[in-house]
């Protein structure tokens, strides 16, 4: 009850008219910074960080949050149009959305991926209303072993998904795991796989790569094809939003499912990106149109985006209750409080009332105003599928360039975009699978870090990650998730053979 | 387009003019956005520390043009130096400096040394906190190195930020001054170490105190030593009955090792002179407005604020010391 | 299945197939070496730095081998042709002209080098009048240097001539 007292005060703080005027500044510049790949939420809001200090810190974060879901937002629209994952969390996105835009029906993608999103962000802010310290607690749990036994729990809900030469996934995520080592070792600050080259001390990031495997490699295949983006022939309905919002209940469990892994990642803090590999690949194994995933299955972009937003906003609680960020974006955000003499911590509940549940409120009412934004826009993303490919395909290629820069400020990176744009190409072609490969870059050094962390800890010894019921637990699941898949083919076997 | 910006900046001239802000004419000043390089990634303290600094010269119009904070963090921070040891004579590139300054050419061999940079200006200096979870025993830094030696090598975990930077340095100087022998243990950042520290995945930290005090108000850290020769002058209390004035200086409490990190300012290899005195200036101003001095005691920094001659001898003195620790922990480059 | 792109001549795919799994090969063993460098043991206190590149390089290695055999042996069930002549240079067409487009951006700069890539695209391949693609070009690339330069201030890569020095960016 206290806290239903305390929101409804919140509201009266989010709703004052500067503050909701904020909030959709906040809701469209979002949107623009996660439609660019590359300027992605966390370096859109550093960016913004420093216009914000002449506001009162309330204002400033309910407009730096908003950016923040409006990022998240923004990202699933080049995903499902034009394969170009705009943020990390938006990769598991192009999957069925992308697929679904080829066959003209990217409104529907896009509105599904849109309200999936406001659902998981609203499971994680009631999460956060009423849980808030509970949830603090559980996240105080996660050490080196803990985390190295999500990672591996994602690695294995996504493995074995794949059809094709297991050689080719195998060395496709090999590849990627190689790709992530590139850089500077956390654990030894050993520089690794440079060759003495300097530039190659920034490592590989993720977002050159996808951007290039993805969007360039899509637009090199449409070109092979022929001269166009499949699905320009979309019909533009106005209805298409209700339409979709018919269909969508029917995939509640993924959603329930998708919540409930997105919610414990960001509190973890695993991230939104790992939430959303995992719910895709979770949702593949468990749905019963499972084996149609990747050829435009709704319930493949539902599972995905809701995970991804609710992890997205759930990163932001142990940021707020303990100082540690669930992701990039909170990092950032972070710097942003300290900068406003605002402590994250145990303590700011207490004694910044106004402030948190400002906060809190303004996550309902910003989610709710990216929605309305995001979903009166649909049509006219979609018609961007109209315009002609010879006038689209070059914009793109320059919005890809500008995004490879804009990760690390780097001139390499537009050439690598473009050697990744081939890589992408001929691998599609030969079948070698993409996702792994992906997953293997994003979350490769995270999880050896981790590994190698729990092993200091231990002197060596492996049995660190059975040390305890939770690491145990996710561990084992884990590993069960693994062996899945041949467990079940020689059950089968065994019955009928 | 021009026109509009001219008016602008004629518009911004004669406010600042309005407002007794405008500086008696400069031999030098920025003509286009100075980009202000931060060698490490966003959300850390380097980089928070710069866009507080880019907010500040924007709020009280210290310049006429912009700061535009630019992340280059590849390398432990090798490719912002890099970058600016490239822009040779450029006077509208500045960077903000971390301790890996001097810890990244010596422990990775990646060619540059601050001797290739212009120095600024020291703004702060960072300390360090040797820190405990509030639930243990140990009430000082005597107990808790007794317990550590009394425990044996290896048993205690001391977790800290990177590799072979100043955590890591900090950890093998007090090996070195006590006797006792931790299991180092890197994370990523400065806020995950306090947060494990909290959890108890590890036993001490030696985090800044802007990165731990919020555990420490919420009675979950405790504090047993700052790593100066002083103990930090500010005597606001913080928790219920302390400040961190009450924090006894390592040496004091008979641990004798102290570490500050520099946070100063670095301009291109032959930067004119007078872009040198201004960002100087500039600098200066910056330190006299109430949201740097908020930050300053928010963080507990060290205020020392320090340029030209006397900025160089302290920053060759800092290399050097590094130099000997380094070695000593064998963490050169090979 | 297949039929038309198999009855066109290009590339074989069994060629690219082989280059490609050369290319990986070579890109594991390059990992592996540089790993055993750094030291690949399990030391006393857990992997060292070389420990997961040096296995993950191995894998790399022994999978392309694999992928290379069987592109020798010929079995495989894809298509025979992996690209037709014509769809190749019509990727080529795209390809090429990208490539110059990143040459221009190192020499020139992201805005002047896009806006001239689009304009051209636009005339080469879409046959658009000269006027409006150059006006869409100049038009987007304005746009993005307002919200990149003058909104945001997030400087872009002005190119090793930097010829929009002028206006004071």
């Amino acid at each position: 009850m206290e806290e239903l007292n305390a929101l409804f005060h919140g509201f009266a703080v989010a709703l004052s008219p500067l503050n909701v005027l904020l909030m959709f500044v906040g809701i469209l510049l979002g949107v623009v910074i996660g439609v660019l790949p590359g300027l992605g939420g966390a370096n859109g809001i550093a960016i913004l960080l420093p216009l914000t200090f002449t506001m009162p810190p309330t204002s400033a974060i309910i407009m730096l949050s908003c950016i923040y879901w409006g990022a998240l937002f923004g990202g699933a629209i080049t995903s499902v149009l034009f394969n170009i994952p705009g943020e990390p969390w938006s990769v598991a996105t192009t999957f069925d959305g992308y697929p679904m835009a080829q066959q003209g029906r990217a409104g529907e993608a896009l509105t599904a991926a849109f309200t999936s999103s406001f659902v998981g962000a609203l499971f994680a802010v009631i999460v956060f209303t009423f849980l808030a310290p509970l949830v603090a607690s559980f996240a105080l749990k996660f050490g080196p072993p803990e985390f190295f036994s999500v990672y591996l729990l994602t690695f294995c809900s996504f493995v074995g998904l794949g059809k094709g030469a297991p050689f080719k996934i195998i060395a496709a995520m090999m590849i990627g795991f190689a790709l992530a080592a590139v850089g500077i070792d956390t654990v030894t600050g050993q520089l690794r796989l440079t060759f003495g080259w300097t530039e190659m001390m920034r490592g590989f990031d993720f977002l050159v790569a996808v951007i290039g495997l993805f969007g360039i490699g899509e637009i090199l295949q449409s070109m092979e094809e022929g001269l166009a983006f499949q699905g320009k022939q979309a019909k533009i309905n106005s209805r298409i939003v209700l339409e979709t919002w018919a269909k969508l209940p029917r995939y509640w469990t993924s959603s329930l499912r998708a919540c409930l892994i997105g919610c414990a990642m960001g509190i973890v803090p695993g991230g939104a990106t790992p939430a959303s590999f995992m719910s895709y690949g979770v949702a593949k194994r468990v749905s019963r149109n499972g084996p149609k995933f990747g050829t435009g299955q709704v319930e493949g972009v539902v599972a995905p985006e809701t995970a991804a937003h609710a992890a997205g906003t759930s990163a932001l609680l142990p940021m707020l209750t303990l100082g540690v960020p669930g992701s990039p974006t909170a990092a950032v955000l972070l710097g942003g409080l300290l900068i406003w003499g605002l402590q994250p911590g145990p303590l700011l509940f207490v004694e910044k009332k106004d402030f948190v549940w400002g906060l809190i409120a303004s996550m309902y009412l910003g989610n709710l105003a990216g929605l309305i934004v995001v979903l009166t826009c649909v049509p006219l993303f979609a018609a961007i599928l109209r315009v002609p490919f010879s006038i689209i395909a070059p914009v793109i290629i320059v919005i890809c360039a500008i995004g490879a820069y804009t990760v690390h400020n780097a001139m390499l990176d537009i050439w690598l975009m473009l050697l990744f744009g081939v890589i992408g190409y001929v691998f599609k072609k030969l079948d070698y699978p993409l996702a792994p490969l992906v997953l293997a870059l994003v979350l490769g050094d995270r999880a050896e870090d981790s590994f190698r962390q729990s092993m200091l800890m231990s002197q060596g010894d492996v049995s660190i990650f059975f040390s305890n019921a939770l690491v145990g637990g996710i561990t084992a699941l884990a590993l069960v998730l693994l062996f899945w898949p041949l467990g079940a083919s020689l059950i089968a076997r065994l019955r009928y053979g | 387009m021009t026109m509009l910006k001219r008016a602008a900046r004629t518009l911004a001239i004669a406010l600042a003019g309005g407002l007794g802000l405008s500086s008696p004419g400069f031999a030098w000043e920025p003509t286009k956005p100075v980009e202000f390089i931060v060698p490490a990634g966003t959300g850390g303290g380097a980089d928070q520390m710069a866009r507080l600094l880019q907010g500040i010269v924007q709020k009280n119009n210290l310049m006429k043009q912009p700061l535009i904070v630019v992340n280059k963090s590849g390398g432990a921070g090798a490719e912002g130096f890099l970058a600016i040891k490239e822009a040779k004579g450029d006077p509208h590139k500045i960077v903000i400096t971390l301790s890996n300054l001097f810890t990244t050419p010596l422990a990775t061999g990646v060619p540059f040394n601050w001797k290739d940079l212009t120095p600024v200006a020291m703004l702060a200096l960072d300390q360090f906190v040797l820190w405990v979870n509030a639930e243990t025993p140990h009430q000082s830094a005597k107990d808790y190195i007794a317990a550590v030696k009394a425990a044996g090598p290896n048993k205690f975990k001391m977790g800290g930020t990177g590799s072979k930077q100043e955590d890591q340095i900090i950890t093998v100087a007090l090996e070195k001054a006590t006797g006792a022998k931790f299991t180092y243990i890197p994370f990523k950042g400065g806020g995950e170490v306090a947060v494990q520290l909290v959890g108890k995945h590890i036993d001490s930290s030696v985090n800044n105190p802007i990165e731990a005090v919020a555990q420490w108000r919420a009675g979950k850290l405790r504090p047993l030593c700052v790593f100066d020769h002083d103990r930090m002058p500010y005597k606001d209390k913080i928790t219920k009955d302390q400040s961190w004035n009450d924090i006894p200086s390592c040496k004091e409490a008979g641990v004798p090792v102290d570490y500050v990190m520099l946070r100063g300012i670095f301009a291109a290899p032959a930067a004119p002179k007078d872009a040198v005195a201004y960002y100087v200036d500039v600098f200066r101003k910056v330190r006299e407005t109430p949201e740097w001095k908020k930050f300053m005691s928010d963080g507990a920094f060290n205020t020392t604020f320090m340029s030209g001659p006397e900025y160089v001898k302290w920053v060759e003195g800092a290399e050097g010391t590094h130099r000997t620790l380094m070695k000593e922990a064998g963490f050169l480059a090979k | 299945m297949n039929r038309g792109a198999d009855t066109a001549r290009g590339v074989s795919t069994r060629a690219v197939e082989i280059i490609v799994a050369g290319a990986i090969f070579a890109l594991g063993a390059m990992v592996v070496f540089d790993s055993i460098r750094l030291g690949s043991k399990w030391a006393s206190d857990g992997p060292q730095a070389g420990y997961f590149p040096f296995y993950i390089g191995a894998i790399i290695c022994v999978c392309a081998t694999v992928v290379l055999l069987y592109a020798l042996v010929g079995k495989h069930a894809g298509p025979r042709v992996f690209v037709s002549w014509p769809a190749l240079r019509r990727v080529l067409q795209v390809l090429g002209p990208a490539a110059v487009y990143v040459l221009g951006i190192q020499l020139i700069g992201i805005y002047i080098a896009s806006a001239a890539y689009i304009a051209v695209f636009m005339i080469w391949l879409g046959r658009y009048s000269a006027l409006l693609s150059g006006a869409i070009g100049c038009g987007v690339m304005a746009a993005f240097f307002l919200m990149f330069e003058v909104w945001f201030k997030v400087p872009l890569y002005k190119g090793m001539l930097d010829p929009l020095a002028f206006l004071g960016y």
